[in-house]
């Protein structure tokens, strides 16, 4: 009896031991991050990143989780560079409970394609990426969310209109579009020539060679051309040179209006003087005073737990836009939990959840985001979601808000992008979705 | 009348890009005269050069004593290069000493980038660039400033290769290297001074051309501005970087305005190349550098 006791009590305390051993698995759902801390994005990729960590780490410590689900990430380091990109991808695509792709990049997001379309996970293009992904019923798993190229160049004439007094204005001015030497610079080329078209103003479209850091001659063309505006379609080194240059051909720096990846402080810091009166398209404001912003400074630096090391750049527009993107990252786990239980969800449940992803300013204003971003439409055949641009106006030191919401002309756009979209699909085969093949797996 | 202001305008802009361009081949230049290196790092050490000099000013380093900082440093990163890199390969091909250079430069931006972070910085210098007018052409001011800083440059290191021992030295082993050690020259330091040297044209052209930019990545890749003006002007001569530079800059600007249009435009860059490329096929050894003639 006594050695039958002391066998059960070290069977128990093994069992004990040995259940200590081992990790305990909650439900969690894990992001992998492409991130590039070094290199030459180094600076927009610690911000964008930065934010999106910034706020995962906001859920799990104020909430537990989503809905007692933790979130996880996992960084890979690609230095902007698609190779790296797709790397990361094979590495971490197997970790349980992947929940979407982030890349912020355009080159590894256009490498991605196929191969989230294949394993079912979706693929997040905040603000960038192909135009015709938002198609929903030709690119299933891809969400441009928030803002397209061609939304953006429809926000950025509108804008323009606004300044003139109204879309009649247009007739008669003339607009030249300084654009980056890539695939991404030259892929608004078209929409511009509609818009041309409907509106009546004359353009010019003028390339920089890639890397944009000579812009002379471009500039003395512009001079020459004495346009009322000039869009900066820029990227990297080329944005504060474009800036510093106008300033030596003498043209008015208030009326460069500057495209979605030409609006960072890192676009107009290196400007310096130059770049005070710059204004560019945001679809979400500068600036810590947001209530999420707040909370993320308490209760994530509080706990010492920030991801910025710097911590003057909390507030600025790249970190804003990676909490921005974490906002609707989580709400897409929380819409698709609804649906599917508060688990860990597969990835096709997350595209589910994307696709229902559908934030009014009520909503916004809940999650602490009033006046960061305005609101989000995600349907099954809209995968952008119809977001709200803002404009913003370099002082020197910050940017400040010099629009109100501006909504882009999405009538005009859909039956351009969906032309764009069907001879996708007819290209590579691939079945167009109809509202009957919205559920998982289609 | 309109047309040829504009001509001039534009003949203007390009001449005093070239000069900025011929700050960053004359680094080339000095090394590659003394030593037979082409050496790649020349943009990563304009990289490393203006980021510590943005960064010490930006902790409150007084700008002189920032500048002062900032020569010691790449003196030392000369001499550590001489010591580390060049020293232990003497003697091997031209092609193992250009990779190492390749090579140099990742280090050096990577080290630049763990040291000062990945922040893009602005760099103000304290020339507006503000333009003037001359007879209805706009002018730069502070090309003006990065023109007469260039020429500078240049006669001071006139006076000092012509003037002094280190500067006669170095005259000696760029005309004959095995000649200069046979009469007791000592290779080493003379190298150790021509990468001084480099290091200095490195801090000079990094302010001028940071403050143009930016302090940030992409300032390394202004080598590739330098690379045709190489070619058109010779490896092994100052002047011809300087003269080369000019008519990359030049060549540059006027293709991009009066041929550009027909080929959709955005052909600067490669532009300079085609007329880089044409005076190599014309003459190797570029407009003047010097004939390579060897006994067989």
């Amino acid at each position: 009896m006594l050695i039958s006791k002391s066998l059960r009590t070290a069977a128990l305390a093994a069992a004990i031991a040995f259940g200590a051993a081992l990790p305990v698995h909650a439900d969690e759902q894990f992001f992998p991050l492409q991130s590039y801390r070094v290199g030459p994005y180094a600076a927009g990729g610690t911000g964008f990143f930065g934010g999106f960590i910034d706020y995962l780490n906001l859920i799990n410590i104020r909430d537990g989780g989503v809905n007692g689900v933790k979130l996880t990430w996992e960084e890979g380091e690609t230095q902007y560079e698609v190779e790296r990109g797709l790397e990361v991808y094979e590495r971490l695509k197997n970790h349980p409970g992947v929940a979407a792709w982030n890349p912020l990049s355009v080159g590894i997001a256009y490498a991605m394609i196929d191969r989230i379309t294949k394993d079912k996970v979706p693929l997040i293009t905040i603000n960038h990426g192909r135009t015709d992904s938002t198609d929903g019923r030709v690119f299933p798993y891809v969400f441009p969310l928030l803002l397209n190229p061609y939304s953006e160049t429809s926000g950025i004439v509108n804008y323009i209109a606004s300044r003139e007094g109204g879309a009649d204005k247009l007739k008669g001015k003339k607009i030249v579009v300084l654009y980056h030497g890539s695939p991404y610079g030259k892929e608004t080329i078209p929409i511009y020539k509609l818009l041309a078209d409907k509106y009546g103003f004359s353009l010019e479209q003028i390339e920089v060679p890639h890397p944009g850091n000579e812009q002379q001659s471009q500039w003395l063309s512009i001079r020459r051309a004495k346009p009322d505006y000039v869009v900066l379609r820029g990227w990297g080194v080329m944005n504060p040179v474009a800036l510093k240059t106008a300033q030596k051909v003498g043209f008015p720096i208030d009326h460069i209006i500057g495209n979605v990846w030409s609006n960072s402080e890192e676009d107009v810091i290196p400007a310096g003087e130059a770049a005070k009166g710059y204004v560019a398209i945001t679809t979400q404001a500068s600036g810590a005073e947001f209530p999420v912003l707040q909370e993320i400074i308490k209760t994530v630096y509080g706990a010492g737990k920030g991801n910025l090391d710097d911590k003057k750049r909390i507030g600025s527009v790249y970190h804003n836009l990676g909490i921005v993107n974490g906002i609707l990252n989580v709400e897409a786990i929380r819409i698709a939990q609804q649906k599917f239980g508060k688990r860990t969800l597969t990835g096709d449940e997350v595209r589910w959840g994307f696709e229902h992803l559908q934030l009014d300013p009520t909503r916004v204003q809940a999650l602490g985001a009033k006046g960061l971003f305005h609101s989000i439409n995600v349907t099954w055949d809209n995968h952008e979601g119809d977001g709200r641009v803002t404009f913003q106006q370099w002082d020197g030191t910050k940017w400040k808000a010099v629009s109100d919401w501006i909504a882009p002309d999405w009538a005009f756009l859909r039956p351009i992008i969906e032309k764009s979209a069907a001879a996708y699909a007819a290209e590579h085969n691939i079945k167009v979705r109809t509202s009957d093949d919205t559920a998982l797996s289609q | 009348m309109f047309e040829f202001q504009f001509f001039v305008e534009v003949l203007v802009g390009g001449l005093l890009s070239g000069v900025m361009y011929s700050l960053v081949a004359i680094g080339f230049v000095l090394i590659y005269k003394t030593s037979g290196v082409l050496n790649f790092a020349q943009g990563a050490m304009l990289l490393f050069a203006a980021l510590t000099f943005v960064s010490l000013v930006e902790r409150g380093v007084p700008f002189w004593f920032a500048i002062g900082a900032t020569l010691v440093v790449m003196v030392a990163l000369g001499v550590a290069v001489e010591r580390v890199v060049l020293r232990p390969l003497v003697n091997q091909s031209p092609m193992t000493l250009f990779m190492a250079t390749l090579g140099l430069s990742y280090v050096i931006e990577g080290v630049a980038q763990l040291l000062w972070g990945t922040q893009v910085h602005g760099l103000d210098l304290g020339i507006d660039d503000v333009p003037f007018e001359v007879g209805g052409v706009l002018i730069s001011q502070f090309d003006l400033f990065a023109a007469a800083t260039a020429g500078a440059l240049v006669a001071g290191f006139a006076l000092f290769f012509r003037h002094t021992r280190t500067g006669l030295a170095f005259r000696a082993v760029a005309d004959d290297q095995f000649a200069a050690l046979a009469v007791g020259l000592r290779l080493s330091r003379v190298w150790a001074a021509v990468w001084t040297a480099a290091g200095t044209v490195a801090l000079v052209a990094g302010l001028l051309w940071g403050a143009r930019l930016g302090v940030q990545y992409s300032l390394s890749l202004v080598v590739l501005k330098a690379l045709p003006v190489l070619m058109l002007g010779g490896f092994d001569s100052v002047a011809g970087a300087i003269v080369g530079g000019l008519l990359i800059g030049a060549i540059e600007k006027l293709a991009e305005i009066y041929v550009g249009p027909l080929f959709g435009g955005g052909i600067e860059a490669w532009a300079a190349y085609v007329v880089a490329l044409t005076f190599l096929l014309l003459r190797p050894s570029g407009l003047f550098g010097h004939k390579l003639v060897e006994r067989v």
